[in-house]
């Protein structure tokens, strides 16, 4: 069971949650204008990365917000939660992840007491979590 | 002490140092890799070639599938390639002169709702049109073969029928990787284990040999077999495939007597059992949701699958969990699985068979040697191209195949 800290309501069991699989695939700008092939591309293939991926999750029992996951496919250890539309963080070695654990820790509280993690992310000019849904397609 | 042991059997095959140079190598030394490379010294004779294996041999999903058998697909090419598996299991043991235990003891697909019992029928009929044998049972039909199922109306999912193909079954799967190992072994195949595929050396868009941990080997030809590390694969040699690898999780129990004379399987409430020959009942999940490669899952996914199984077997309420372990599927978005060229010139791909490939694994070696061998897919797997996710000709299995992938 994961444990996700959610951006708005803090750490959450990974039930509450749903998988919205690779991030950072835009629609494409100029849709007319494909070949089958490109079509191709953005309907049916998706990077299936073995190590640190990018993706969508979607509090769907909670906020019902959706945010991005950096998470390791092989540990699935959480690197990094940010909002969506911001761009892909760069995992920082050093410092210890605080966004969940891939572990079955104890706590799976659902009063949210590890609080927002993208206020402790240096993410840049990271826009609100609750716009979220903007940049759902990014 | 020592001396009342019964003397070391037989080893089943060698384990060869890879030579300089091959005819054909195929990458994962599964069941799929070992039943293309038995097809290819079979029926195409070409027997200069090698199996090479990360691991060991069939140690992935090989190992941590729940053996089960049955073609009664819905659509017309996927009917016919798992239809011509299920034959080949059926002759397969006089051939490989094993008997891996090939029990035909019936599948059942549950039906808990109006629209199950729908399209149910829908694919039955369709099954039957196909050759395929399949029959629809009503509730009671359904208690008379399966006793231990609960078809009373006031569960939450209630059984409100379910198609049984007779034909359908289960197998000893590590028996099936070992019968198809001893026969490459006496064909001249080279069975590598411990060599893991490092990269790949190609002459412009020709592949021309592969980087291992146990050095660079020429080949003519490359054929991948990996499963849920295809992707890894692909992208070493410079192509993409539409392919999610996820974590999918089983379980078996203690030993019982036997109790459950057939397979149960629920696509609604995400749950199939058997009872293996030697007496654990058998249970598998359905997918995790995340993408991963960590040969687990998380824990509210069995959850979820038990208290299914509990609900139809309430007999099960006394048994224990003894083990419960993760495999790597390949899953496509049409649930149908990949078998032919690839955009590398004389490399070939078998993969996205998703939740559903040790059924597959005699066609996905008959057709996939095939198209290794003469380059072009054989009639079966001419359908299953990777080029059908641009042509939109899919197969798409999705919630027809008689169980979610």
């Amino acid at each position: 069971m994961l444990l996700i800290s959610c951006p708005n309501c803090g750490s959450r069991d990974e039930t509450e949650f749903h998988y919205g699989g690779q991030a950072h695939v835009p629609y494409p700008e100029n849709p007319d204008e494909l070949t089958d092939r490109q079509w191709a591309e953005f309907l049916f293939y998706r990077d299936n990365t073995k190590g640190s991926f990018a993706e969508r999750w979607l509090h769907s029992t909670g906020c019902r917000q959706w945010f991005n996951m950096l998470r390791d496919t092989v540990t699935y250890d959480i690197q990094a939660i940010y909002p969506m539309g911001a761009p892909r963080p760069v995992p920082d070695a050093g410092e210890p992840a605080d966004f969940g654990t891939a572990s079955l820790a104890p706590d799976s509280t659902t009063t949210g007491t590890t609080g927002p993690s993208v206020a402790s992310t240096d993410l840049g000019p990271a826009e609100p979590a609750a716009t979220a849904p903007k940049g759902a397609m990014k | 002490m020592a001396e009342k042991l019964p003397e070391h059997p037989d080893f089943l095959w060698h384990n060869p140092d890879p030579k300089p140079s091959y005819d054909a190598i195929i990458v994962g030394g599964g069941g799929h890799g070992l039943a293309t490379a038995y097809f290819l010294a079979k029926n195409h004779g070409m027997t200069n070639i090698a199996v090479l294996e990360k691991g060991w041999l069939a140690g992935g999903n090989m190992a941590r599938n729940t053996t089960i058998i049955r073609s009664n697909y819905l659509w017309d090419e996927s009917a016919a390639m798992y239809e011509h598996a299920l034959k080949l299991w059926e002759t397969l043991p006089e051939e490989l002169e094993y008997d891996f235990l090939f029990s035909q003891r019936g599948v059942m697909n549950l039906a808990h709702t109006l629209g199950d019992v729908r399209e149910s029928m829908r694919r039955v009929g369709a099954n039957q049109l196909n050759g395929v044998d399949a029959e629809w049972l009503d509730p009671k039909q359904v208690k008379e073969l399966c006793p231990i199922l609960n078809i009373s109306d006031n569960i939450r999912y209630p059984v409100m029928g379910a198609t049984y193909q007779p034909r359908a079954g289960i197998a000893k799967h590590d028996h099936v990787a070992w019968a198809f190992a001893r026969k490459c072994d006496e064909l001249g195949v080279d069975i590598i284990q411990n060599c893991e595929v490092t990269g790949f050396v190609k002459d412009g868009n020709r592949v021309t040999g592969v980087k291992t941990t146990r050095g660079t080997i020429n080949t003519e030809k490359v054929g991948l077999c990996a499963a849920g590390h295809s992707s890894v694969l692909a992208e070493m040699a410079g192509f993409r495939l539409p392919i999610q690898s996820h974590p999918l999780q089983a379980l078996v129990s203690e030993l019982h007597e036997p109790v459950h004379p057939t397979v149960v399987m629920s696509n609604h409430v995400h749950v199939y059992v058997s009872q293996a020959h030697k007496g654990e009942l058998v249970m598998g999940a359905g997918v995790d949701s995340y993408n991963g490669y960590g040969q687990r899952g998380s824990f509210h996914v069995i959850e979820h699958q038990m208290a299914a199984a509990v609900e139809l077997f309430p007999i099960f309420a006394r048994a224990h969990v003894l083990r419960t372990w993760g495999g790597v599927v390949d899953t496509t978005l049409d649930a149908s699985p990949i078998v032919g060229t690839t955009p590398v010139e004389n490399m070939f791909v078998n993969c996205g068979w998703g939740t559903g490939g040790f059924k597959g694994t005699p066609s996905a070696g008959y057709t996939f040697a095939h198209t290794i061998a003469t380059g072009t897919p054989h009639e079966l797997n001419a359908p299953f191209a990777l080029e059908r996710f641009e042509t939109g000709a899919l197969i798409d299995e999705h919630g027809a195949a008689a169980v979610a992938h």
